[in-house]
């Protein structure tokens, strides 16, 4: 029962349009640092679009997509009308005010100080303001789960809260309580010094805050994505959920294990004590449980939708599946960027390891591998499942629909491998140029070159996923009939009320929080003379 | 179901979550205090609450070794943006009379006809830098080091207020203007060395960089110099000194040429 379907498709367009643009930049960036394009002899404009790109892609995009397919699913999985649709709308219009807040500064030059602030780097204050005007949109989102869960309760006591919308209320929680991170450092360090009201910031504190936004914030960009995998894909291929208890287990853990481990962004940051960073990293190492149960779980239900298609033997199911349809496509993309991912991903949460990739390019093929790929290949694939059910019109291209993912998937593997690779031999990341002439580095330049080709096909598979969008507007119409999720092999009657509520575990997490950040927290608020000048950039 | 069923021990699930996550967060917390610490044979503890301590991060004195001697001053000026930021018309008028004595060397205009830099427009910030180290002996310099030795505070403040208000006037060198040396452009990344503008003033200035168009080329190439050998050494965090070290002789003829025959309209004002 989509009934607020402009609500959500303003939330998808805006975030792939403006993935438009921060693609465009990106593969702008891979070119001009790569030897088939010349050198800017201007850095700063390659800061200023790595800023763009960076804050596009990782705030204000995923933001989007996350609300408007939470929008959907508490429309649908709830059979529910929104409550509150005007504050939705106030939400939107925030981010968009906020975007636009942010991308004139940066524009201007006047905030080249990259998505991850990098203090003691200070922008133009509006760039800072116009991110936490996109925070505080989502935060309307947040609430407004919330409440519709509740809503839906009063009128449902004690029945299951459908899966959907159980793991999409975790998110919502998972990004309320990371987003106080960078939120803290920006109303309490940054936005002051900012605004001309203190020229020094603790910039070692700062780091501290930052990654408790950091880590988390990356499984709420990963929430869409998995509850694509549990309550769409098997639907779309033909299947059921292996096991609907596992998958609010998944869900319920990454509140717990996936927000108080950030400091293994600060493993090499000499501010924070070795004990706490040893801490940290043996929460990350259980991030793989929650992981490792999806793929499980994942695998199974897939399974048997090839066996409910006549596959047979131990591994001769996976003949059986449905190959031509892009969501099964999708995922088998998505998982496959997410092993390569994930292994990598092992290497930097270990202490040890991370010091050899530490702020080499190995650390951004990482993320555009399960970010970009994993990840955002999913983002496609909700959209494409979703599509007619809001525009009213059918997807009648299915083959562009295959093109399209495979040109993102083979364009991400071209990308991201040589892009790990000439990490590990040390190329540093954030870089606007490279002297491929020095021999110290001439035999990276083919890797890098091979980078800037994937990156021109990715380019290409975005023009065409938002072409393939677009002609779904002028389709002719059909009636998408209700949208549905997955069902359970066993549809559960009732479900524990710690696996139907969140309390427990945001209490869990919370607390975590306290006793993971606490300390080093207010030793380095309580400490004197830990602060430096600001560095004004652009101040020109 | 409420909560008073679920936060209650009573629930088997509450009992689990809270007691396997209290557990893994006391076993990792022994693991990354105790254990770890000891496990390094060449730190030395005086007992389990020095070893917490220090794995926590609480800051301690270092140990009783003592600070390596100093045999050279070094800079002891703090810039931050604010240092001068607002140049007032009186201090302006002081400084003009003060600089009458610099005229002779830095030019009526503050445009030198010698190898001495022009001053004239320079940032407020370098010219209060360079005078209060050569006035603590941070920086030397047969001519210049009498006249710093017995400036006030406030006459540097005023000096520095002064030529950051001259006009940029075109310099004395009237050399061609060459084209840009790729270590002008580019720097050199592998060499740690980025471009020269990006603290220099044309594509960003990072306070305490002089902007450097139309200066003489004899007297940049022999600072350039005097950086690389470590002659010259009041550069704050060895900024310049590093940079000079990894520049071939080539590179320092050209950028001290380029930098020579360029007018100074190119430069950024500071705010
Ligand atoms: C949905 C896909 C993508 C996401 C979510 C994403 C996200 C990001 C983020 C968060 C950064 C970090 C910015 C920083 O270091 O400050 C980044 C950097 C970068 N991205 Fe992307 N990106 C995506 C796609 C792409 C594509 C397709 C390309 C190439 C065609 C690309 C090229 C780059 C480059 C070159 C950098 C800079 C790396 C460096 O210099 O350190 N990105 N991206
Ligand atoms: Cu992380």
């Amino acid at each position: 029962m989509l009934v607020n379907r402009k609500l959500i498709l303003a939330h998808f367009w805006l975030a792939f349009a403006v993935f438009g643009i921060a693609l465009t930049l990106g593969a702008w960036q891979m070119f001009i640092r790569s030897p088939i394009g010349t050198w800017l002899s201007n850095p700063e404009l390659y800061y200023r679009s790595l800023t763009a790109h960076g804050t596009v892609m990782g705030y204000v995009f995923p933001t989007l997509v996350a609300m408007g397919f939470g929008y959907a699913i508490s429309e649908s999985a709830l059979e529910q009308r929104l409550v509150g649709v005007r504050w939705a709308w106030a939400g939107f219009w925030l981010i968009v005010a906020g975007s636009i807040m942010a991308v004139i500064p940066i524009a201007l030059g006047r905030a080249s100080v990259l998505y991850t602030f990098y203090p003691p780097l200070i922008g133009n204050v509006f760039y800072y303001l116009g991110v936490v005007l996109v925070v505080v949109g989502s935060w309307i989102w947040v609430a407004l789960m919330s409440i519709n869960l509740r809503v839906w309760r009063k009128a449902h006591p004690g029945a299951p809260v459908p899966l959907a919308m159980f793991a999409n209320v975790a998110g919502s929680y998972l990004w309320a309580w990371t987003a106080v991170g960078a939120a803290l450092e920006l109303l309490l360090q940054i936005i002051p010094v900012a605004a001309g009201l203190k020229t020094t910031i603790d910039a070692g504190l700062a780091r501290v805050f930052f990654s408790w936004t950091l880590h988390a914030i990356v499984y709420f960009w990963l929430m869409p994505t998995y509850i694509a995998y549990y309550t769409i894909v098997p639907r779309a291929i033909g299947g059921r959920v292996y096991s609907d208890t596992m998958a609010r287990i998944s869900f319920i853990l990454f509140l717990v294990v996936a927000m108080p481990i950030g400091m293994h962004h600060t493993f090499a940051d000499p501010q924070v004590g070795a004990g706490f960073k040893f801490i940290h990293s043996a929460f990350t190492a259980l991030v793989t449980l929650p992981t490792l149960l999806t793929v499980f779980t994942i695998c199974a239900s897939v399974e048997i939708a090839a066996r409910l298609r006549g596959g047979r033997g131990l591994f001769g199911w996976i003949r059986a599946l449905p190959w031509d349809n892009p969501m099964m496509l999708a995922l088998a993309f998505s998982f496959v960027m997410l092993g390569f991912g994930g292994a990598g991903g092992l290497i930097n949460m270990s202490y040890q390891l991370d010091a050899s990739i530490h702020n080499t390019q190995w650390i951004t093929g990482h993320f555009h591998l399960i970010f970009g790929g994993a990840i955002v290949i999913m983002y496609f694939a909700i959209a494409y499942d979703l599509w007619p059910h809001l525009t009213g019109r059918e997807l009648i291209d299915l083959r562009l629909i295959r093109t399209q993912l495979w040109l993102w998937f083979v364009g991400m593997m071209i990308t991201t491998f040589p892009w790990h690779w000439v990490g590990i031999l040390g190329m540093p990341r954030r870089m606007a140029y490279f002297d491929f002439g020095d021999p110290g580095i001439a035999p990276q330049a083919l890797s890098v070159t091979l980078s800037a080709i994937g990156g021109f096909i990715l380019l290409a598979s975005g023009i065409l996923f938002l072409v393939i969008l677009a002609r779904g507007m002028r389709a002719p119409q059909t009636d998408a009939g209700p949208y549905r999720f997955a069902l359970a092999v066993h549809q559960p009657a009732t479900v524990p009320v710690a696996l139907n509520t969140h309390a427990l575990w945001v209490g869990l997490m919370i607390a975590l929080t306290l006793t993971n950040y606490g300390y080093p927290i207010l030793t380095l608020a309580l400490n004197e003379g830990t602060s430096v000048p600001a560095v004004y950039v652009g101040a020109q | 179901m409420t909560a008073r069923d679920l936060f209650t021990f009573r629930n088997r699930h509450f009992t689990a979550a809270v007691g396997i996550t209290a557990a893994i967060l006391i076993v990792t917390a022994i693991g990354g205090f105790i254990v770890l610490p000891f496990a390094q044979p060449w730190v030395q503890f005086a007992n389990v609450w020095d070893a917490i301590c220090s794995a926590a991060g609480l800051p301690q004195r270092a140990a009783t070794v003592a600070a390596p001697e100093q045999t050279r001053r070094l800079s002891e000026v703090v810039l931050t943006s604010s240092t001068l930021a607002r140049p007032n018309q009186e201090a302006i008028g002081r400084g003009a009379t003060l600089a009458q004595r610099c005229a002779i060397c830095h030019g009526p205009t503050g445009i030198s006809r010698a190898d001495s830099p022009n001053l004239a427009g320079q940032y407020a910030a370098v010219i209060y830098k360079e005078l209060h180290d050569f006035r603590s002996g941070a920086r030397t310099n047969a001519v210049m080091s009498p006249f710093a030795v017995n400036l006030t505070d406030q006459e540097i403040a005023d000096l520095s207020m002064y030529y950051a208000y001259l006009p940029r006037l075109p310099a004395y060198h009237p050399t061609p203007q060459l084209p840009k040396p790729n270590i002008v452009i580019y720097g050199a990344p592998m060499r740690g060395i980025a471009p020269c503008g990006s603290c220099h003033g044309s594509l960003d200035n990072k306070i305490g960089s002089p902007w450097l168009e139309g200066q003489s080329e004899a007297y940049m190439k022999a600072q350039l110099q005097a950086f690389a050998s470590g002659e010259r050494r009041n550069d704050i965090s060895q900024q310049m000194r590093n940079i000079a070290r990894a520049m071939t002789p080539q590179e320092i003829d050209q950028a001290a040429a380029y930098y020579a025959s360029q007018p100074p309209d190119v430069v950024k004002a500071v705010d």
